[in-house]
């Protein structure tokens, strides 16, 4: 393998994966770009969660899965999933959004700032600082500003995922992993996430994965279709969208499967 | 119209059903409510003519003289069970989190959580008969701290059943937030599990007192009785209930009137101490 460009963040080579004997990904081999949003798209079953859940070992928390391949995070050029890689630093570096909005049942303030913490930051105003700053990235705070302790469960749902998107990027994570972030939110949210998203990638990579083809359309750099385990192809999103050159990714991309 | 016809007829039967349904359910609730209300206003109008200051300020005198009082049992009771409970809950909570967080998908944990529930329903006189074995035999007297240990015995798996059901409860996906963030295993339980469920928890924990607080066959053969007040757990050790036990089988009246004053203190003692619990919890 070559010296990496400069842009790439994350190097997908020969992955596999299985749940027990069930073999989910089968020779998944992408390229990640830095400061790009990655969309993972497919139908139902493909894979795409199962692989993003793989960028940040979430997988390692229940028993019988197996990673084999090799998952490289630069600049350094750690092995992901390699054994000797203890998932905690992975999660510090590679933050996540989940499907449906799970803040904690704690107060705004303390949703956002526990990442923070977990860092090992104590100081009161570094914290509140941080914390500012979150929301405001999270489009958040002018909401939220007046009412910090309050329980993060008051918020509406749109604003709780934002809560969660700020909970995410406090850390200031390199690369951040969205699971279908808007499948559970209404429109108006859903456009305000995707601004959102677009925003982020000035100061982080995204990856993205999502069931709504245009959201994929409107927000991505670069989209990869997913079928049956396998990535079926992996492209720039408008010659995805425009003229994909395998027939399974264009069936489904006008709608005629999935 | 006949269909019509028939829809009314249909609904008409179903509704004559519901009443019935309804009204066999409301006179078995209302059957067993009334033995409730039946028990507690016996309690009530027995224990409430031997209620005295006296007796709660007074140890016992000898039969026939005035002014005899159960201070010793009151005392006893109340450091048996405090004791019982500093002894119970941590393990039950610690054993309830074991369960629900550390062996979720272990089969060794799914063998000690039936041995737990079955634990729950343990005849509680069979523990006061161990507790007497390995305690109180090998010292060679009844020690109020045994009462205590048996007790915390009965006490510890309803809270680990409780402890167990609500941290199952708490969703996964708060887990998986606190993972994704960086945070360690023991993080997620201290921070997110335990912090989402520990209005159950004290549930359970209220669960558990309230269970041990009117037990007497564990503290026959441990805590014994004494006729004189000790604050020493080494020592025997008087409580209500082997009290009420000893004076409502004894021979004389003034006995008996003490022995329903304190089942009335024992029985709206537990419930005043639910209510405080319970207002405690919610405002929290």
């Amino acid at each position: 393998m070559n010296e990496p460009q400069r842009s790439l963040k994350i190097l997908v080579r020969n992955f596999n994966f299985y749940y027990g004997k069930f073999h989910a990904l089968k020779d998944i081999n992408l390229e990640i770009g830095e400061n790009k949003i990655t969309a993972v798209i497919g139908p139902s079953g493909c894979g795409k969660t199962t692989l993003l859940r793989s960028f940040n070992r979430m997988h390692d928390l229940y028993p019988g899965n197996r990673y084999e391949g090799e998952i490289i995070l630069y600049p350094d050029g750690i092995n992901i999933i390699g054994r000797d890689v203890d998932p905690i630093l992975v999660r510090m570096r590679i933050g996540m959004v989940f499907q449906k909005p799970n803040p904690f049942p704690k107060s705004i303030f303390e949703n956002v700032a526990y990442g923070l913490r977990l860092k090992g930051i104590k100081s009161k105003s570094e914290l509140e600082g941080r914390v500012e700053e979150a929301l405001r990235s999270a489009a958040l705070w002018e909401e939220v500003r007046d009412r910090l302790k309050e329980n993060a469960y008051s918020l509406s749902g749109g604003q709780q995922q934002r809560l969660c998107i700020a909970r995410a990027i406090a850390p200031q994570p390199e690369v951040l992993l969205f699971d279908e972030p808007t499948s559970a939110l209404d429109p108006i949210s859903t456009a305000k996430i995707e601004d959102l998203v677009v925003q982020l990638k000035e100061k982080l990579t995204i990856v993205i994965v999502t069931h709504n083809m245009q959201q994929a359309a409107r927000i991505s750099d670069y989209t990869a279709f997913m079928y049956m385990g396998e990535l079926v192809e992996f492209g720039p999103t408008e010659r995805m969208f425009t003229k994909p050159s395998n027939k399974l990714t264009e069936d489904y991309i006008t709608g005629r499967f999935g | 119209m006949d269909t019509a016809g028939n829809l009314i007829k249909t609904v008409r039967v179903r509704k004559i059903k519901s009443y019935v349904m309804l009204s066999i359910a409301t006179v078995t609730a209302i059957y067993g409510v009334l033995w409730l209300l039946w028990i507690l206003l016996d309690v009530f109008f027995n224990g409430f003519k031997s209620l005295s200051f006296s007796l709660f300020i007074n140890d016992p005198a000898p039969p026939g003289v005035e002014g005899g009082g159960l201070r010793h049992a009151f005392v006893g009771h109340f450091i048996i069970t405090s004791l019982a409970t500093i002894m119970g809950i941590p393990i039950g909570i610690g054993a309830g989190i074991y369960f629900a967080e550390y062996g979720r998908h272990s089969t060794f944990v799914k063998f000690l959580r039936n041995i737990t529930d079955v634990m729950v329903s343990f005849p509680s006189i069979v523990i006061g008969t161990l507790v007497y074995a390995v305690m109180v035999k090998p010292v060679g007297h009844f020690m109020g701290i045994s009462g205590s240990v048996a007790l915390a015995l009965l006490m510890i798996p309803v809270v680990a059943i409780t402890t167990d059901e609500i941290l199952k409860l708490v969703p996964n996906s708060l887990r998986e937030a606190g993972y994704a963030l960086g945070a360690r295993r023991w993080q997620v339980i201290k921070d997110i599990s335990l912090s989402a469920a520990r209005r159950g928890i004290l549930t359970g924990v209220i669960l558990g007192i309230a269970r041990i607080t009117g037990e007497t066959a564990p503290l026959l053969f441990t805590a014994f009785n004494n006729n004189y007040l000790t604050l020493d757990p080494t020592q025997p050790m008087a409580s209500l209930t082997v009290t009420i036990f000893q004076y409502a089988m004894g021979p004389y009246e003034v006995w008996h009137g003490q022995a329903w004053a304190s089942a009335l203190i024992l029985t709206f003692g537990t419930l005043m101490f639910f209510i405080l619990a319970k207002f405690v919890i919610r405002r929290k």
